[in-house]
């Protein structure tokens, strides 16, 4: 109770200081709104339905990326971690491009596949693939060969091996993986449905540039508090049960 | 169990007669590569062990004890010369054989009863009750039933080394392989697991072929002790400790057999130190 009264006074000595910063007129209302008119906006583009709309369409697409993302990136990064050829071909394929932005997918996206799903798809799944690889090959790699022998000498072999030895023991290092593989998913996904400007199903990240072009700060800054709250819950609701799961079987956490 | 344990026991007396050995090792070579040095680790070892007999491997470390005991395991394979386990080769690692590792090896993404239940899981022709209860009875055998939920970590080293002990028995191996499985563990603790693991050999009549540096270990647990020299590694001497069971480490009549078994490994230490010059 008291760690969440210090983070609520926290945030709320932040939103102060930015309503007094907007009072003193230091910068023009039309670069800096008052957090009251943010929630005006937020609470006008909830009611006519735009936000849910944006956050589903953004969710959708983001969940699919992701998904191919993942269901792609998992065999190839055991594959990686079983046989050299896949090492030196899709592994270190996997590390050059890993260290690429994923913004800078983007411009190819556009080449390739125009103004569509499509483009934006391509760098989402882009943005996930590369680093689920090589957390899945790291994660197996560093599985403690003491394991394999056990396991072994009590029978077991090939598939109930991967499935039974060598995933689960490699759990904490995928699970890693697919964190931040989900990160560089939401920012993929960001970069692409600002460049990627269609006329219909508009995103989040859509909203954020027709903000933009409308020169319609409050817009502007109540998405990206939508967008943080968004990333925020995901971190909540799905990957904190999993770690502290991890956590309490390992051991490797108090918490 | 008392039943089982006497029928056992007149099976093997008959065995005793006509003896195909429970393991025969014969001719085993294997070299290593340190650097670009080759390293003889086993050198022709040839080795009979017969059914409910408790061997003990003694040796400095590096005398090639631990790689014998993975070649009789199935992890490793000889250069040359076979391992048989009753009758025939041994090709692969396999559930007859298990083997208790120094560290635990245990899962740490499975609970305790997870754990003693993996093995049984790939034992075919059983069904998950009959699994269950004997994972249940084996963690009752160790002392560990009010554990069986624990995650590994929560365990102390010897609680760790009983649950992989109870690993090891469940899935009913006739051969159990140790590599020095209580070298890690306190005074204590170490002393309480010679009683259980005699015990638990006496009941079960397994073959056991363990692994230690310990001489004291050596004599108390095995009814014969082999002591290895190293470079290249050869069975230098063998010791046949007809003391009664269960033993006691501390007891008088152990520490003359322990001490003749040390005299000797002190002379091979001290010949490899003249042949070094």
């Amino acid at each position: 109770m008291k760690r969440f009264l210090l983070a609520a006074s926290f945030f709320a000595v932040l939103v102060l200081l930015w309503e007094a910063a907007y009072r003193a007129r230091i910068w023009s209302p039309v670069l800096l709104p008052s957090p009251g008119q943010v929630v005006t906006y937020l609470q006008g583009a909830a009611a006519d339905g735009t936000l849910a709309k944006a956050t589903v369409i953004t969710m959708r697409r983001l969940l699919v990326g992701y998904f191919i993302g993942l269901v792609a990136g998992l065999p190839l990064g055991l594959l990686t971690a079983r046989w050299t050829l896949f090492r030196d071909t899709i592994g270190t394929m996997a590390l050059g491009l890993q260290t690429l932005p994923s913004v800078c997918w983007v411009p190819l996206a556009l080449l390739w596949f125009g103004q569509t799903e499509a483009a934006m798809l391509f760098v989402v799944v882009m943005g996930t693939l590369w680093s689920v690889i090589i957390a899945t090959e790291t994660g197996v790699r560093n599985v403690p060969p003491i394991y394999r022998r056990a396991a072994l000498t009590m029978g077991s072999k090939r598939l109930h091996m991967w499935f039974k030895v060598i995933l689960p023991a490699a759990l904490p290092f995928i699970v890693s993986g697919m964190k931040q593989g989900w990160a560089f998913a939401w920012r993929s996904l960001m970069a692409a449905e600002i460049f990627v400007t269609i006329l219909t199903g508009f995103g989040l990240g859509q909203l954020l540039h027709y903000g933009r072009e409308l020169s319609a700060m409050e817009q502007v800054i109540g998405i990206m508090i939508v967008i943080v709250v968004i990333g925020l819950l995901a971190d909540k609701i799905f990957f904190s049960p999993i770690e502290k799961f991890l956590h309490r079987r390992w051991g490797t956490s108090q918490a | 169990m008392t039943r089982a344990g006497r029928r056992h026991s007149s099976a093997t007396e008959e065995l005793q007669v006509i003896a195909p050995s429970k393991l025969a090792i014969e001719g085993v070579s294997k070299s290593f590569r340190s650097g670009s040095v080759p390293v003889l680790a086993l050198d022709r070892v040839s080795l009979n062990v017969a059914e409910a007999e408790f061997i003990c491997l003694v040796g400095a470390s590096g005398c090639g004890k631990t790689t014998l005991l993975n070649i009789i395991a199935g992890l490793e394979k000889p250069d040359s010369g076979m391992v048989l386990a009753d009758g025939k080769p041994v090709t692969g690692p396999g559930r007859e054989r298990l083997v208790m590792f120094q560290e635990p090896a245990l899962f740490p993404w499975l609970d305790v009863f997870g754990n003693v239940l993996f093995g049984l899981k790939l034992k075919p022709n059983l069904t998950n009750r009959d699994r269950c209860q004997v994972a249940k009875y084996y963690l009752e055998l160790v002392g560990l039933s009010r554990f069986e939920h624990a995650n590994i970590h929560e365990l102390s080293g010897g609680m760790k080394q009983r649950v992989s002990l109870a690993r090891a028995l469940a899935p009913n191996p006739r051969v159990l392989l140790m590599d020095e499985p209580f070298a890690a563990l306190d005074a204590l603790t170490r002393e309480q697991l010679y009683g259980d693991i005699q015990e638990i050999w006496k009941a079960r009549r397994k073959t056991i072929v363990f692994v230690t540096h310990n001489v004291r270990e050596a004599a108390c647990l095995g009814d014969r002790v082999l002591l290895f020299s190293p470079h290249p590694g050869r069975i230098q001497e063998e010791f046949t400790v007809d003391l009664p069971r269960p033993r006691d480490i501390n007891s008088v009549d152990l520490a003359a057999h322990a001490t003749r078994i040390t005299k000797a490994l002190k002379s091979v230490g001290q010949a490899e130190a003249v042949a070094a010059k």
